[in-house]
C-alpha cells in the first residue's frame, strides 16, 4: 500500500533517474552482477563488463521501465502486462532475481541521492519494487 | 572458514575506520523498523514507533541501535572469528528474544544502503560486494545457534 505522498515521491524521483537512465540502469546491473555472480548466467551471451553497450542499454530500459511504472502506479498490472508476458514465457528468469536487482537499484539510488535517499523514500521505493517485481511474475504460473 | 583476502580486509577496515557508530548505528535501526514495519514486534517495550518521524526520534531505537554497531564492531576486529564471538549472541536471539534471524538480513540491507548513501562513488560495486559479504557472514554467524 502505497500512500499519495509516496507515490508522488516516487514519480519525482524516478522523473530525475530517467535523465540518466543508462548510468542508473548500468550501475545498478553492474553492482548485482559484482555482488550476486550467479545473476550473470542469464547475460552470458552478451557483454556485460562496465559500461559496455549491452550494459547501458538494457540498464537504459529497465530504468525507463521502472519510471514508466512509478507514474501509473495504480495500474501496474496492466501497464507491465507486455513485460510480464516477455519475463514470464521468453527469458524465464527464476523470480529471486527481481530482489537482487531491486536492493542493488536500491544502493545505486542510495549512493546518488546520498541524504536525499531518507527512510521514507526508502520504504516507498522498496514497496514498489516490490509490488513491480510481483506483477513481474505475475503469470509465471 | 570464510577466507578473506588482503583488499577484502583492507576494504571492511577502511570503511569501518570512516564511520561514527554513535550516528549509524540509530539510523540503521530506525531504518529496518520504517522500511520493514514488522520488525517492529521485537520493540514493544520502545515506546512511541507510530511514525518514520517518532521512530527517528525515539531514544531508546537510539541507544539500541548504538549497541547493535557496538556488536558489529567486534566482528570487525575479529573478521576470522566470526563464527565463534556471536556464540552467545545467537543464543540469546534465538532462546531469549526469540527473533526470526531472517530479520537479521533486513537490518544488514538497512545497513548496506546506509553505507551507499554516506560513502557515494566510494561504495562502487566491488566495494558493496565485499562489505555484504563480510555481512552475510555476520548474518549467518548470528543465526547459528537456532536448533
Amino acid at each position: 500500500m502505497l500512500s499519495k505522498y509516496e507515490k508522488e515521491l516516487l514519480v519525482t524521483i524516478w522523473e530525475k533517474m530517467s535523465l540518466r537512465a543508462e548510468d542508473i540502469g548500468a550501475e545498478a546491473l553492474l553492482r548485482m552482477f559484482t555482488c550476486f555472480p550467479k545473476t550473470k548466467t542469464y547475460f552470458a551471451h552478451l557483454d556485460i563488463s562496465p559500461r559496455s553497450p549491452h550494459l547501458l542499454s538494457h540498464g537504459k530500459r529497465i530504468v525507463l521501465a521502472i519510471a514508466e511504472g512509478a507514474k501509473n502506479i495504480n495500474t501496474l498490472t496492466t501497464t507491465l502486462a507486455p513485460l510480464s508476458a516477455l519475463h514470464a514465457y521468453q527469458l524465464r528468469i527464476h523470480p529471486t532475481n527481481f530482489k537482487l536487482l531491486s536492493h542493488c537499484i536500491l544502493v545505486t539510488l542510495a549512493c546518488h541521492m546520498s541524504d536525499e535517499f531518507t527512510p521514507v523514500a526508502h520504504a516507498a521505493m522498496d514497496k514498489f519494487l516490490s509490488a513491480f517485481s510481483a506483477v513481474l511474475a505475475e503469470k509465471y504460473r | 572458514m570464510v577466507e578473506w583476502s588482503d583488499t577484502e580486509r583492507s576494504t571492511i577496515k577502511s570503511l569501518w575506520e570512516k564511520i561514527n557508530i554513535a550516528e549509524i548505528g540509530p539510523q540503521a535501526l530506525a531504518r529496518v523498523l520504517i522500511v520493514y514495519p514488522w520488525t517492529q514486534r521485537y520493540f514493544g517495550a520502545f515506546g512511541d514507533l507510530s511514525s518514520p518521524t517518532a521512530i527517528v526520534g525515539n531514544p531508546k531505537v537510539a541507544a539500541h541501535g548504538r549497541v547493535v554497531l557496538g556488536a558489529l564492531d567486534m566482528a570487525v576486529q575479529n573478521m576470522d572469528d566470526i563464527k565463534n564471538i556471536y556464540t552467545k549472541l545467537s543464543e540469546r536471539h534465538s532462546e531469549e528474544f526469540n527473533v526470526d534471524p531472517d530479520n537479521f538480513r533486513l537490518l544488514a540491507d538497512c545497513l548496506t544502503i546506509i553505507m551507499a548513501t554516506k560513502f557515494g562513488d566510494i561504495f562502487n560495486p566491488e566495494v558493496q560486494a565485499t562489505w555484504q559479504k563480510f555481512l552475510a557472514v555476520v548474518v549467518s554467524a548470528l543465526g547459528r545457534q537456532y536448533y
